[in-house]
């Protein structure tokens, strides 16, 4: 299963980096997302894969997986999106200002 | 506590004086000199201790892991220059306030001046090289700020960039010298290097740190050949000239020296090298200061051919020339900075600096006169004045110096001495005897002008006078601090007929007399050479330099952003690759999980949609789409990894997220243009693809190995009941354990969304970008269908009480499972967006009570009270505590002071989220987006 997620982790990688290299700010928005999903993915996985056993304090458990890799990906997801907005209104400025959506400015890329 | 409080003070200082400028001018100057006579009286405090002997330290801890302490040390040479600093820097306090002009903006003079004061203060008192080495960089930039005060003059710019590019660039030098000392030492504690100083000497480092330190020093200190930017730094306003280039900052070197003097000196490259620098800086100096005719000019070529003579005594490496050099240090700061100060009145009162088209101001200035005439006769060394004691000290030391041939030395000590003689008397004739020569007819400023450099004045009178009493104290205990053994000076002006220094002393006078009685052949002899111009030279290696960077920048960044991010993705794959093939690893072991069925079908749509995502990303919507199904996926996958909070979190968060997108999509275009050719894809797609297998790779091998450290989260589940009073690990972790790092994050959430607020005000508001939005409401097509459709409408407000009761239920059992305030936060955000789609935005807004600005200030107020309120019970701040509460007809439940921050995260979240997406649809209202005032959409009608 660890091979799977790394994958997953890889892939959400390069999607997001492709996205944002195009050169327009909605896939640039786009691939910060994905990227924040494999960033968010790989700190939980830090803690490693332990199903069933949730850190929730149970005389019954059988063990517990490491809750502080989970406190701070929830804190990141949630960080996360209030990334994610301010680039949306930032991107939104500049298309109403400019009438361009391009991610590039001055040089080529 | 008093040493480090009198660090501190100037940089308090040098707050106030913006804060003071409404009150005026003349409040901004007093407070700055308030605050500059504090830490002045401070030190004097200490001074009879110090005096005695007993020197004075404060030492707190700051990276110890790095050998970086905030130490501080009071001992007799600090004192000396911690006098200095602060004692001129009150007279140049009270001089800057009669001398800048009223359209000179006071309170930036101030603030800088005082920013340097600290610097430099700092420097001295410094007891940790590394701490010295930070003071050292700022007095490099307030200096930079200081000489470019009057920035519209470009003589300024260029004299401020060229002093910070020459001191600047040694005080890189001085960091690797300093480093390499502490290394040799094993300790950044000067105390520590003091006591080691065999262990140094005889380090093959000890050569190159030597030569590192030594062009810090030499930069700062204006040594030849780094001396040219001394000069150019004369842009400067006279009063900074005075106190950075002659009084402080340029002897920062000499301090420096005379700081790690027992560690560094005494062997054959210290002696030939600070020596010969320091020889060699007095003679040019004191020769180009003849010629020159700018008043400052002659004054600052002065002060290099004396911090030469300084330099020159310090490299000897015997303890009566470091007691010299002391003494010198102390005269020169006297008679040059009055003279400099006197420069000011001349220039203020004339309107030049040129003594070609000066003179005859004897009559017309007679206060300035006098001022002048003590101070430029100190400089030449005219007894009995205290310019006259030092320089005969230094003739006596250079006969002992064992420089060469026992004449060499002592012969151009006093070649140095006829040209200082020269000079400072053209200075007195050329300026003040003779005809007048300009129109108008100038005299002497009120008081509060000539104050400070007659104060100078007569301490250089006073000590030429009495320096037994006066100085000698003071450079006996400076220079037993420097050599660090000690030594009790004697000064006196006679030492009989036989006494060679006498003699010099005389050849010096008579020879300069008529050096001064030949200026104009001298003159046109010095004229009829070509000269170096420093500022060519220094263009000449600079331009190339900076042509250089700037084309390196420009290839690496021409402003487009995929170009820059494809460079930086680049080098960091390459070098992770590097690293990875060079270093040692061995395979992972730790045991693997079986794949199982159903996770492994929601990876397969995992990543079919994130691969659908990449390459449909010209179709916008049926990407963001696949984002979607990306979220969910991954907060199914929270749920079956033991993380049910993260799944919790990860769906809401997904639904605002894809709400916000949503209306992002609203303005721009649904679609991205087909636009990099083939060549460009295949570069993205290998650079993504490369990271993407990187990332992998280095995921499965965390995954596979277990971690090399015990987990600290062991403490966390052990004492989350027991200590923080919850069952659920991650939510006491939250707002318990690592609360001080949420209440950040909620701040941090909270800024931007109102940074997103401002921005829309921002496009709101009449402009361009606002214009647009006009345009588009006008060229948006016809609405087509239900807007408002009745049973959305009509489902929606059924719902929000349910769900607005699930919010209040995953909040109060978040302390003991899944759940906790950043999900209600979101649920309950989600309830009223729901209200939004539903029913328009207008329809919504007018039954919204609480603006959710409010909302974001209430949790974090909430959060902060809470954790403030444990100081009343003598805690630390958000110290939880929790107790059991009966509550009839409940049964008794637990209650904890965190539940009540994390009341504060639920509003902050909610605020925040809520005035995001409530931004971006006030930017739809104006775009043309018809809202409703009525219930129901208008299908239905009023009538019906």
């Amino acid at each position: 299963m660890e091979a799977l997620i790394a994958i997953a982790i890889g892939m959400l990688t390069a999607s997001g980096l492709y996205l944002i290299l195009r050169q327009r700010t909605f896939p640039l928005i786009l691939g910060l997302s994905l990227i924040s999903y494999a960033v968010n993915l790989f700190l939980f996985a830090s803690g490693r894969l332990a199903p069933g056993l949730p850190p929730i304090i149970d005389k019954a458990a059988a063990g517990y997986t490491d809750p502080l890799p989970q406190a701070l990906v929830l804190t990141a997801i949630v960080i996360s999106f209030g990334m994610t907005a301010v680039i949306v209104i930032m991107a939104l400025g500049a298309w109403f200002a400019g009438g361009d959506d391009r991610s590039d400015t001055g040089g080529e890329g | 506590m008093t040493l480090a409080l009198i660090a501190a003070l100037p940089f308090l200082g040098a707050f106030f004086p913006a804060l003071t400028l409404r009150a005026g001018r003349t409040a901004c100057a007093a407070t700055a000199f308030a605050v500059t006579a504090l830490a002045f009286l401070l030190v004097l405090s200490h001074a009879p201790a110090v005096l005695r002997g007993e020197d004075v330290f404060q030492s707190i801890q700051w990276l110890p892991a790095l050998g970086l302490n905030v130490s501080f040390r009071l001992d007799g040479l600090a004192l000396l220059f911690s006098g200095l600093i602060l004692g001129i820097g009150m007279l140049v306090i009270l001089y800057a306030r009669f001398y800048l002009s009223p359209h000179d903006p006071m309170a930036r003079f101030y603030s800088f001046l005082m920013l340097f004061q600290g610097a430099m203060l700092g420097i001295v008192l410094s007891d940790n090289i590394l701490l010295l080495l930070i003071f050292w960089e700022l007095t490099s930039l307030s200096s930079f700020l200081l000489i470019g005060y009057w920035n519209h003059l470009p003589e300024s710019r260029q004299g401020a960039r060229m002093a910070l590019a020459v001191t600047g660039g040694g005080g890189l030098c001085l960091i690797a010298g300093l480093l390499l000392l502490g290394r040799i030492a094993g300790s950044y504690e000067l105390g520590e290097l003091l006591a080691n100083a065999g262990k140094i000497q005889s380090s093959p480092l000890y050569t190159p740190a030597l030569l590192l330190i030594l062009l810090g020093a030499f930069t700062k200190s204006a040594q030849f050949p780094f001396h040219f930017w001394l000069p150019r730094a004369m842009a400067a306003p006279t009063p900074v000239s005075a106190y950075l280039h002659s009084a402080t900052m340029v002897k920062a070197g000499i301090f420096l020296m005379a700081r790690l003097w027992p560690v560094l000196s005494g062997t054959p490259e210290w002696f030939w090298i600070v020596t010969s620098a320091g020889l060699l800086t007095m003679l040019i100096g004191a020769k180009i200061a003849f010629f020159q005719n700018d008043l400052k000019g002659l004054l600052a070529y002065s002060t290099v051919s004396h911090l030469g003579l300084i330099t020159m005594l310090l490299g000897f490496g015997t303890q009566e020339a470091a007691a010299v050099a002391m003494f010198h240090i102390l005269n020169h700061a006297t008679f040059k900075a009055a003279l400099f100060l006197s420069a000011g009145i001349i220039d203020h009162e004339t309107g030049t600096r040129d003594l070609r088209r000066l003179g005859g101001l004897r009559t017309l200035m007679p206060i300035t006169f006098t001022l002048v005439t003590l101070a430029s006769l100190s400089m030449a060394g005219i007894p009995p004045l205290n310019g006259f004691l030092s320089k005969e000290m230094m003739l006596e030391a250079t006969l002992h110096a064992g420089y060469g041939p026992v004449w060499l030395l002592p012969a151009l000590a006093t070649i140095a001495a006829l040209w200082s003689v020269a000079y400072s008397v053209r200075f007195l004739a050329h300026g003040f005897l003779g005809e007048r020569k300009i129109e108008q007819k100038p005299h002497d400023p009120p008081p509060a002008l000539w104050a400070s450099p007659a104060v100078l004045t007569g301490l250089a009178v006073l000590i030429g006078l009495f320096p037994m009493p006066l100085a000698a104290p003071l450079v006996t205990a400076a220079t037993s601090a420097t050599t660090a053994a000690p030594f009790a000076v004697k000064i006196a002006h006679w030492h009989g007929l036989t006494a060679p220094p006498l003699w010099l002393s005389l050849a010096a006078i008579a020879g300069g007399a008529v050096v001064l009685r030949l200026y104009r052949p001298f003159n046109r002899l010095y004229e009829a050479f070509p000269k170096p111009d420093a500022k060519r030279l220094f263009d000449a290696v600079i331009e190339p330099l900076a042509r250089l960077s700037r084309r390196l920048t420009g290839a690496l960044d021409n402003g487009s952003f995929t170009r820059a991010t494809a460079i930086a993705l680049a080098t960091l794959t390459t070098s992770t690759l590097y690293a990875f093939a060079t270093g040692p690893h061995t395979p992972g072991t730790r045991a693997l999980l079986p794949v199982e069925a159903v996770p492994a079908i929601g990876w397969a749509v995992l990543v079919t949609a994130t691969t659908l995502t990449a390459l449909l990303h010209r179709n916008r919507l049926i990407s963001l789409l696949f984002v979607g199904v990306i979220g969910l996926i991954l907060s199914a996958a929270f749920a079956w990894l033991s993380a049910p909070d993260l799944a919790l979190t990860q769906i809401t968060v997904e639904v605002v997220t894809v709400i916000l997108m949503l209306l992002a999509l609203h303005f721009l275009p649904n679609g991205t243009p087909r636009e990099s050719p083939l060549p460009r894809r295949i570069r993205d797609l290998t650079l993504a693809a490369s990271a993407g297998l990187a990332i992998a790779a280095l995921s499965y091998a965390l995954m596979t190995r277990a971690p090399a450290f015990a987990p600290i989260s062991a403490f966390h589940l052990e004492q989350s009941k027991p200590g923080a009073g919850g069952a659920n690990a991650v939510n006491t972790i939250i707002v318990d354990f690592r609360g001080y790092d949420t209440f950040g994050e909620i701040i941090v959430l909270g800024i931007a969304a109102l940074i997103i607020f401002a921005l829309t005000e921002a496009l709101l508001a009449p402009g361009p970008a606002s214009r647009r939005l006009a345009a588009l409401a006008k060229a948006r097509p016809a609405q087509a269908g239900d807007r408002h459709p009745l049973i959305m409408v009509l489902a929606t407000r059924f719902i929000l009480p349910f769900a607005l009761v699930i919010a209040v239920f995953i909040f109060l059992r978040g302390h003991n499972l899944p759940g906790g305030g950043f999900v209600a936060g979101l649920v309950t955000a989600i309830a009223f967006v729901m209200q939004y789609l539903a029913s328009g935005l207008g329809w919504t807004e007018a039954r919204q009570r609480i603006a959710f600005h409010s909302l974001i200030g209430a949790g974090i107020l909430i959060a902060g009270a809470t954790g403030a309120a444990a100081w009343a019970f003598g805690l630390p701040f958000l110290t939880s505590d929790y107790g059991y509460i009966h509550l009839w007809p409940l049964e008794e439940f637990e209650w904890a002071t965190a539940a009540l921050f994390d009341l504060g995260v639920f509003l902050t979240v909610l605020g925040a989220v809520m005035l995001t997406l409530h931004s971006l649809s006030r930017l739809a209202r104006r775009a043309g987006e018809s809202t409703a005032r009525t219930p129901y959409d208008v299908d239905i009608g009023e009538g019906v």
